[in-house]
């Protein structure tokens, strides 16, 4: 079972979040297919936070086909993220690590780093809007 | 489907003052809503009138489809926890235990007990002697306990400690997801109404400046900057909440439901608090009549 925890600073979304945490401890190996996610009394209860959040994140996961909800069981983790996705995760990060070496030899800070990669994520979501 | 709250035109008046005026809402059922706003803009006599202790000066008020405190069935389906939530402190927990069992129909007396267990309270103990946590959690157990469909808190939580909020909005939270009660509650701490309403409902100035579900608020609210313009060339669809100028640049904050095109602006996102903020600020512009800079300079002191 997994522990959910929640950033408020972040800006993101409290069910994006909770999507996110599945995803990651998924990548991770801490949950496997047939691990059973906290039930949404329990995850509502402990971050007190709105029910409803946690039901938009499991039926979001579930439209990804990585949960099934089990009506009256609870919500289980159906599917692991496929070795390859894996791959290409290290794959990817290795080469985001590449780049940012390459960004601080420009002599760039951490802030200024960040914000090139804000700024490229939301240009690529509004080239995908038009 | 019946609304947790419906008003139209609602208002209070005492003596030349209006506490509320030209209220129209209409709450969804089996949401929690926030109801946010200063001092003295009006909430508490809202909710009043949503439990039947003040009738409306003007317009109507309907709460799950009945007319507030009409009857031991209305009173029934409505809990509500006053503002610094009320006990009698002369009274055992016990006390206040079997109080709520013998004037309340839907009474759940092991859910009331087993409540009182969990918070560590023992319930031969005074009320009066109770922290500031166990006793709004205490009204907090009576309140959930009488079983309501709708549960009105007004400012539950403002005189708590950071521990004893997070407690009180843990066990809110649960006994929500238990049950599914619609919940309205006032605060002013919006980090806190972030968290745990799905609504919101900002009230400044006895008037409603907004009210809306809050991931469509989020959404319909874009935090523009770029080059010095003025907001009268902006289109009808985008809608100036707040407005700031340097000699060179304009940050201007739009409600508009379509995407933002124009190249000119950059775009950014708000939220909640900030849009709260915003909207005091556009209520306080009109009050002084002044031309929309003052919201958008709360907005920048807060940025």
């Amino acid at each position: 079972m997994i522990e959910f925890h929640l950033d408020t600073r972040s800006g993101v979304a409290p069910y994006l979040q909770l999507i996110q945490q599945v995803r990651q401890a998924l990548r991770l190996g801490l949950l496997r297919e047939g691990d059973q996610l906290p039930t949404v009394k329990d995850v509502s209860g402990s971050l007190a936070i709105n029910p409803n959040t946690v039901l938009k994140a499991y039926r979001e996961l579930e439209y990804e086909g990585l949960a099934s909800a089990r009506p009256g069981v609870g919500t289980f983790v159906t599917a692991t993220l496929s070795s390859d996705s894996i791959a290409s995760y290290i794959e990817l990060s290795r080469d985001l690590e590449g780049w940012i070496s390459k960004a601080r030899t420009a002599g760039l800070d951490d802030e200024s780093i960040g914000a090139i990669f804000q700024r490229s994520i939301r240009t690529a979501v509004q080239e995908e809007v038009r | 489907m019946t609304a947790a709250i419906e008003a139209s035109g609602l208002g209070k008046k005492y003596g030349r003052h209006w506490a509320l005026s030209d209220c129209t809402l209409s709450i969804p059922v089996g949401c929690v809503v926030g109801l946010v706003g200063p001092n003295g803009a009006g909430k508490t006599t809202l909710l009043n009138m949503a439990t039947g202790m003040l009738a409306p000066t003007t317009g109507s008020i309907q709460v799950l489809g009945g007319a507030p405190g009409s009857g031991p069935d209305q009173l029934s389906r409505v809990g509500y926890v006053a503002q610094d939530a009320p006990i009698y402190a002369g009274l055992s927990v016990a006390d206040h235990l079997s109080l709520g069992a013998h004037m309340n129909r839907r009474w759940d007396a092991a859910l009331a007990a087993g409540r009182i267990r969990q918070l560590g309270i023992a319930q031969k103990q005074k009320a009066g002697t109770l922290s500031g946590g166990q006793r709004a959690q205490l009204a907090l157990t009576l309140a959930i306990a009488k079983r309501p469909e709708l549960l009105i808190l007004d400012e539950p939580i403002a005189s708590l400690d950071p521990l004893a909020r997070r407690e009180f909005l843990q066990v809110l939270m649960e006994s929500t997801a238990e049950s599914g009660i619609s919940v309205i509650m006032s605060s002013h701490l919006v980090a806190d109404l972030e968290r745990i309403s799905e609504y919101l409902v900002v009230l400044v100035d006895s008037r409603v400046q907004v009210a809306g579900d809050i991931d469509e608020l989020l959404a319909s609210h874009q935090l523009l900057s770029g080059a010095r313009r003025d907001p009268a060339t902006l289109p009808d669809s985008q809608h100036v909440i707040s407005a700031s100028h340097t000699d060179r640049q304009s940050t201007i904050l739009v409600r508009c439901e379509e995407p933002i095109l124009d190249p000119g602006w950059s775009v950014g996102q708000i939220d909640l608090e900030d849009l709260v903020l915003a909207y005091m600020g556009q209520a306080r512009t009109s009050r002084l009549g002044l031309n929309g800079d003052a919201g958008a300079k709360i907005l920048e002191e807060k940025r």
